[in-house]
């Protein structure tokens, strides 16, 4: 294998693997503000003791995406030398100003949400909770923003040194793309948080233990899973691949598998991309449906694959079309599964259909593999550019680093992660086990 | 703004050396003077709330490197990159030792946790010493400015050195001890009875294992690069950071003799800053010297990133500063104080 693949396998690797953590962060901080608002505005020790047993779940969660995630900024640098001597000077900022107005609110307000309660009072503890919700989101904003200029770069000027540097500040902080992604985004970490509440307050009304604790979980995880859901179909996902069909139209082609430029396009439910002959095998689609989604005209013009040069294409087409249909298909069951459940819910019958709890329960894991799908699409759409349209993948590599370090540090973190994707698992189970009715404020 | 970003990124990596350090420091002594299971609770809740923080003066020094500095950032971590990755995992380690050990009450549990914290506190400070010698000593940049080093080749300095030699090597302990000394002090602010005496007996023994390596540090530095000492003899004010730190040392060791440990943490924070800046001040505009050609050296001019970027950027920085200052001081008012052995459930 040469050094490229390797560096994009250990940055892929290492991305994926520390992502399953920050959006169930970013999720959860969410519902325990909730749950503390609640448990303020109702005077309830069941919302109290059950935003306590969260934030234990939050603090083993939170540890683990904090030390998975500092090897992510490093890796530009180690791994990545000529794209960071290229474009340095502009995702350098947003990266920075992550640390300085995200990391440094969330990881002091997290000491004192954990270990402060009895400190600071409820009102002291909500607003600390408050604040590690501000910061995790704030964070989530200038990681998205620094993906955005590497998707769609704006605000920037070309060096005579062959580099970039930043023209306007601003835009680079509101780029458009910034904005529709990270909505789009946090609503899926949104989902992840609540699929997982639901699925642990499943767990405990199924083994017939904690069952107030439960009934409290499944109601707030299906009431936020139900809202969630629907917004990452409607507004944000709606908006987000208009975005990209309107300025990324080699991705676009190649998720929807459109080997072809024409008016009236279908949209593809499932097929597969056979690059050899550049057609769709076995496709299952709606005529027009693409067209219409796209532009809003049933006979509108889509751009195909055929309409770019070859060598923009992606270099992974069915990755590509695969990943992004799975995290459309997991999006309609998340909607079916949530809708469902409230319904259930609001008929007061949903505690009785363990049917429909297994579901809920057994479902858990499929938010964080639609969110990696979904990251997979606009990752590997990207391709074969860095920063698309102004640097290749191929050149942004370190020139110094050869294959067999990388290949070195790959399997070293492959084996640190593996370990420590096993440990938290085991306290995870331990917590749940122990259960959420051990925590009372001494 | 080259020069004021240098300084910043200096006061950053200083930051990041006095906070986290002292409980980097922690590590190192904590299977040395934590000799109960008990103790070491203690002493890691000495750090509990505080930690993360503090690390996270290293990930805002490194993205005030990576926008202020883009190619001391793409040059410096693509050469030193088996050591990088080996830091990174120790930083893995470290930090998961400090959180995973209080989540099971078992005692083979903490032990296993706390030799992890210790062992990956212990070589981390190495490395960051070597890091140090390596950046002093110089690198084999190459005319496109990028450089890569082996762990190690012959332990002597030769153009084709590798990251370990006898004189990074030497930095590490210099580091090895500073940090424990360090660290011991902090320990002694924060704790009482038994387990203060100790960290107060480990200062008075290692602060001779700082003085001695740093002397004989200060030689080596000036035998392999005499051309450090040239600022210094042109702008003679910058004596004033090797001399604070020469003056913290001795003060810290008055101090922890009369059972000052405030003052002699504040010292030893004061002999850690001083000494960094003093090194930084020597470098001074180099911040990646070529080992291979004078020319071929990153200075803070040829790294440095567009104007603009720079002048946008201390704005926020400014900004941000302030912000975290106040979190800072109220996270540590909150949790100031002795550390007793009072269990709290959730904590530490």
């Amino acid at each position: 294998m040469d050094a490229l693949l390797i560096d994009r396998l250990q940055f892929a690797f290492t991305i994926s693997f520390h992502y399953l953590f920050p959006q169930l962060t970013m999720g959860l901080a969410l519902l325990i503000v909730i749950m503390k608002v609640l448990a303020i505005r109702k005077k309830s020790e069941l919302y109290n003791n059950s935003a306590r047993f969260w934030a234990k779940i939050f603090g083993i969660n939170f540890a683990v995406g904090v030390v998975t995630g500092i090897p992510m900024e490093f890796q530009f640098g180690t791994n990545w030398a000529r794209f960071s001597t290229f474009a340095g000077g502009i995702i350098g900022q947003t990266l920075a100003m992550e640390g300085i107005f995200a990391f440094f609110l969330e990881s002091s307000f997290l000491g004192l949400f954990l270990f402060g309660e009895k400190k600071l009072g409820q009102v002291g503890h909500l607003i600390s909770a408050i604040l590690v919700f501000l910061g995790s989101w704030l964070s989530g904003y200038f990681i998205i923003a620094t993906d955005a200029w590497m998707q769609h770069p704006v605000g920037y000027a070309l060096s005579p040194d062959g580099a970039v540097h930043l023209t306007s500040f601003w835009q680079l902080l509101l780029n458009p793309w910034a904005l529709s992604q990270y909505a789009h985004n946090m609503v899926g970490a949104v989902i992840t948080g609540s699929f997982v509440m639901a699925a642990i307050g499943a767990y405990y009304i199924l083994a017939n233990r904690d069952i107030d604790f439960g009934k409290t979980f499944i109601r707030i995880g299906v009431i936020a899973g139900l809202t969630a859901s629907i917004l990452a179909v409607v507004p944000t996902g709606d908006f987000e691949s208009r975005n990209v069909a309107n300025h990324q139209g080699t991705k676009f082609a190649a998720m929807e598998g459109l080997f072809e430029t024409k008016r009236g396009a279908e949209l593809t439910l499932f097929g597969q991309p056979n690059v050899e002959n550049l057609k769709l095998d076995n496709p299952i689609a709606i005529p027009r449906l693409l067209s219409f989604l796209t532009y809003l005209d049933w006979n509108a013009e889509v751009k195909g694959l055929d309409a770019f040069p070859r060598e923009h294409w992606p270099d992974n087409i069915p990755l590509l079309f695969y990943s992004y249909h799975l995290m459309i298909i997991l999006g309609i069951f998340f909607i079916i599964v949530m809708k469902t459940a409230a319904f259930y819910l609001w008929k007061k019958k949903l505690f009785e259909m363990r049917w429909l709890l297994w579901i809920l329960l057994v479902s858990f894991p499929l938010p964080y593999i639609a969110n990696t799908a979904g990251w997979m699409t606009a990752e590997v759409g990207r391709q074969p550019w860095l920063v698309y349209g102004l640097m290749r993948t191929t050149d942004g590599i370190s020139p110094t680093v050869s294959a067999s370090s990388g290949m070195f540090s790959l399997i070293g973190f492959i084996g640190i992660y593996i370990l420590l994707g096993t440990l938290f698992l085991l306290l995870v189970i331990r917590q749940i086990n122990r259960g959420p009715a051990t925590n009372n404020l001494h | 703004m080259e020069i004021l970003w240098f300084c910043i990124l200096v006061f950053m990596l200083a930051m990041y050396i006095v906070l986290d350090v002292f409980d980097l420091g922690v590590g190192i002594i904590h299977r040395l003077i934590g000799r109960k299971e008990a103790d070491r609770t203690l002493l890691i809740r000495t750090i509990g709330p505080v930690w993360d923080g503090n690390e996270v003066w290293l990930l805002a020094a490194g993205g005030t490197m990576y926008f202020a500095f883009p190619k001391l950032y793409a040059s410096g971590f693509s050469g030193f990159y088996l050591p990088l990755i080996i830091v990174l995992w120790l930083l893995i380690m470290r930090g998961i030792g400090i959180e995973f050990r209080h989540q099971i009450q078992n005692s083979m549990w903490k032990s296993m946790w706390d030799s992890v914290f210790s062992f990956a506190s212990i070589l981390l400070s190495i490395f960051f010493g070597a890091a140090l010698g390596n950046i002093i000593r110089g690198v084999p940049l190459n005319q496109e400015g990028y450089f890569f080093e082996p762990l190690w080749t012959t332990f002597t300095i030769v153009p084709e050195a590798g990251i370990l030699d006898w004189y990074t090597v030497l930095m590490g302990l210099v580091a090895l001890f500073t940090l424990a000394t360090h660290g011991a002090n902090y320990v002694a602010m924060k704790t009482e009875c038994e387990l203060q005496q100790r960290a107060r007996d480990v200062v008075k023994k290692s602060w001779w294992g700082v003085m001695i390596l740093s002397i004989v540090a200060a030689v080596a530095t000036f035998s392999i690069r005499p051309d450090i000492g040239r600022n210094y003899h042109d702008y003679p004010w910058g004596y004033i950071f090797p001399l604070s730190g020469v003056v913290s040392l001795i003060s810290m060791y008055l101090f922890t003799r009369r059972g000052k440990d405030t003052k002699a943490f504040v010292s030893s924070s004061i002999f850690i800053a001083g000494m960094l800046a003093g090194t930084a001040f020597g470098l001074f505009p180099n911040l990646l010297t070529a080992s291979t050609d004078p020319d071929y050296s990153i200075t803070i001019y040829n790294a440095a990133a567009h104007e603009y970027g720079l002048s946008v950027g201390i704005v926020w920085w400014i900004f941000g500063i302030v912000l975290t200052s106040g979190y800072f001081i109220y996270l540590y008012r909150t949790f100031r104080g002795k550390v007793n052995a009072t269990p709290e459930e959730v904590g530490y």
